[in-house]
């Protein structure tokens, strides 16, 4: 058993699961999307995006791409709350709340992939 | 060079995962402890300013508690959080910043940098490997030209060298070795502008590896080689590198040439000389009588080849005669630096002298002692330092021989100008009175300076008038070529050397042939015959007035005036 392997796996698919748990829910419903599971989907996002740092491999090029992508989206929806919440002031209505969830949607879409690659990649090793 | 790109981003890893854990946690507890705000209603620190707040307390700037003044609570998190969050962040950036300027690191930037511009070269370019003395004379050389070079040496001091040097001509350089491969690659071996590699590195193998490299990988192009031994030269010779020059050798030759014809050796130092410089004076080594060498290692042994094969009676003097090896004539052990040697020798009844070690003190030193014995010796130094440039002057040699200095011209001559490369060889199949009278010829038209040396190619782009002028059917003669554009009455101050044309070569042709297209002119002549021999051949008003005699209306409506007056 690699350590790192370990550790690499366990941020990979924690940043799938939190971005999950952050983005189920109604979709316009302010309830049902704690900003603090935002912020431990971006934080948990970051740390596996910096694992993925200096891999050679084609697999670990795209692993780093899918990870940007998530980190892009997360970050234009942090963007967004803090926006309507501090500058425009006009809080979390439906409109907005609508348009924060679905930014974590695409992450989430973009961790799936790195999961799906990081299976195909764990099933090809066959050690 | 690409690994060293992802080994920084390895390296990266550890001190901004530490950075993203250390502000989650600071910013987590910032949040998660209630705070008052100035009417004592209990509230929340949101992300936004809880990120704002870590991010100015790790830095160490500190703007204060905002947005409103904290609470006990929030202030014990605080100063707990101040110093894990400094710390850490000192360590992060400090080690991405390190990282950045690590030396690895910023090598692959640079070789990164360096084959960009490489690639976005868009003139044709020699690859000069090695910046010594010699590839520094070379690289000045080509760039007055306005040819353009690529350079590579092994040391870093070299190439910064180079970038301080006002050259005139933008040369890149790149540090590393030349005997890799990838190293020539990136200094655009493969480009398709890369019209010849020249190799000066001061050792052999280095450019034999050279030489075979560039064969290899692009045939097409020309191979220019330093070498110092005969085998490395007929190795080189075997895989077919197409200029290889030895220094030794080539200095032998030109003491020969001197010895049996001195006006020829003076016709190709003066050609070779570059206009800027003062022309010299002839030598006439001494024909008959005895030469003293000192020193039989490479240099030795070929001027010892060359004095034998004209006849002469030659003694050599030597210190190691087990790495040398001993001549089949007289020799004498010793230095040469010594009064008793040089009597062994005979210097005394002696006409010719070469000192010939490797050391430039011990030369002087033989050539001061040899004097004081025979006052009247014809001297040949070898130098071996450009930078004892001021003590050799001073000691007065009649010939000196510097290696750098006589590869740098060959080469100089070799790409720069062809025809030139051709001519000298040529001559060197005539007598040597007929060199004699070019010299006259030459001395009566230039004052002191060199002669400039020049090609014309009669082609459309180089002489636009004279091709057009030709092409509507009328002749123009060579003597006509030759006439001062700006009085029809005087001649221009210049010799035509050779013609080629259709690859048949003519020795000083006969100003009255006329010039063909395609047809390549060697002239020789002052610096101002060659600005105005410019003037004619692109010029059509003034190369009709050279024709007629009339100047001709420049613009429309002079023309058009022009045109009613002689209706």
């Amino acid at each position: 058993m690699n350590p790192e392997k370990v550790l690499f796996g366990f941020f990979i698919v924690l940043a799938l699961t939190l971005n999950f748990g952050f983005f189920v829910g109604e979709l316009d419903n302010p309830e049902h999307h704690h900003v603090y599971e935002l912020f431990a989907v971006i934080v948990v996002n970051l740390v596996a995006t910096v694992l993925k740092f200096g891999d050679r491999t084609q697999m670990g090029a795209v692993l780093l791409a899918t990870s940007l992508v998530a980190m892009l989206q997360l970050f234009a929806a942090a963007l967004v709350w803090t926006v309507v919440e501090h500058i425009t002031g006009t809080g979390m209505t439906p409109a907005a709340t609508a348009s924060v969830v679905s930014l974590s949607g695409g992450a989430m879409l973009a961790n799936v992939i790195s999961v799906v690659l990081l299976i195909i990649e764990t099933v090809m090793l066959r050690r | 060079m690409d690994n060293i790109i992802f080994l920084i981003f390895r390296r990266m890893r550890a001190p901004l995962l530490a950075l993203i854990l250390v502000y989650s946690i600071a910013i987590l507890g910032m949040v998660l402890i209630p705070g008052r705000d100035a009417d004592g209603n209990v509230w929340h620190m949101d992300f936004f300013h809880a990120f704002y707040f870590v991010s100015f307390m790790a830095s160490t700037i500190g703007f204060g508690e905002i947005p409103h003044a904290f609470t006990a609570a929030q202030r014990l998190w605080v100063s707990f959080s101040i110093f894990f969050t400094v710390v850490v962040w000192l360590y992060s950036i400090g080690t991405v910043l390190a990282l950045l300027k690590d030396e690895t690191f910023q090598r692959a930037l640079t070789e990164r940098r360096f084959a960009r511009k490489i690639r976005h070269l868009r003139e044709a370019f020699y690859l000069v490997c090695g910046y010594g003395q010699t590839g520094e004379a070379l690289v000045r050389s080509l760039t007055e030209r306005n040819q353009h070079a690529v350079v590579i040496d092994i040391l870093d001091e070299r190439v910064n060298i180079l970038q301080l040097e006002n050259l005139r001509e933008y040369v890149p350089g790149l540090c590393g070795d030349a005997r890799l491969p990838a190293h020539l690659l990136e200094a655009g071996l493969n480009h398709p502008l890369c019209e010849g590699v020249v190799a000066l590195t001061n050792s052999n193998e280095a450019n034999l590896k050279i030489a075979i490299t560039a064969k290899l990988l692009h045939p097409e192009i020309e191979v220019i080689c330093r070498a110092d031994s005969h085998d490395i030269e007929a190795n080189m010779a075997s895989f077919g590198t197409d200029h290889i020059i030895d220094p030794f050798d080539t200095f032998a030759l030109h003491l020969a040439t001197a010895i049996q014809a001195p006006c020829l050796s003076l016709l190709q130092d003066w050609l070779s000389l570059g206009h800027s410089n003062l022309l010299k004076d002839p030598v006439y080594p001494p024909s008959k009588g005895l030469w003293v060498i000192c020193g039989f290692g490479r240099f030795g042994k070929a001027v010892y080849e060359k004095l034998r094969r004209e006849g002469l009676e030659v003694v050599v003097v030597e210190a190691n005669p087990d790495t040398t090896g001993i001549p089949s004539t007289a020799f004498v052990l010793g230095r040469g630096t010594e009064a008793e040697t040089l009597s062994q020798a005979n210097i005394e009844r002696a006409v010719g002298l070469v000192a010939g070690t490797d050391n430039d003190a011990n030369n002087l030193s033989i050539i001061m002692t040899a004097r004081e014995l025979n006052p009247d010796l014809f001297v040949i130094l070898r130098q071996n330092r450009k930078d004892n440039d001021p003590v050799i002057e001073a000691v007065g040699a009649d010939m000196v021989m510097l290696p750098s200095q006589i590869i740098a011209n060959q080469i100089r001559v070799l790409l720069g100008a062809p025809l030139q490369h051709q001519f000298v060889k040529l001559v060197l199949h005539q007598e040597d009175e007929w060199a004699c009278e070019l010299i006259s010829r030459i001395s009566a038209l230039v004052n002191h300076h060199a002669p400039e040396v020049w090609e014309v190619a009669f082609t459309e782009q180089d002489s636009h008038a004279v091709c057009a002028h030709v092409k509507s059917g009328k002749s123009l003669t060579l003597a006509q070529l030759m006439t001062d554009p700006r009085d029809r009455q005087r001649e221009l101050p210049c010799i035509p050397l050779m013609l080629l044309r259709h690859n048949e070569r003519t020795l000083l042709p006969d100003p009255g042939i006329s010039v063909q297209k395609d047809d390549h002119l060697l002239f020789c002549g002052s610096h101002q015959g060659r600005d105005r021999m410019e003037w004619t051949l692109q010029n059509e008003n003034a190369l009709s007035y050279i024709l007629t005699g009339e100047t001709r209306p420049e613009g429309w409506i002079w023309r058009q005036f022009s045109k009613k007056g002689t209706r």
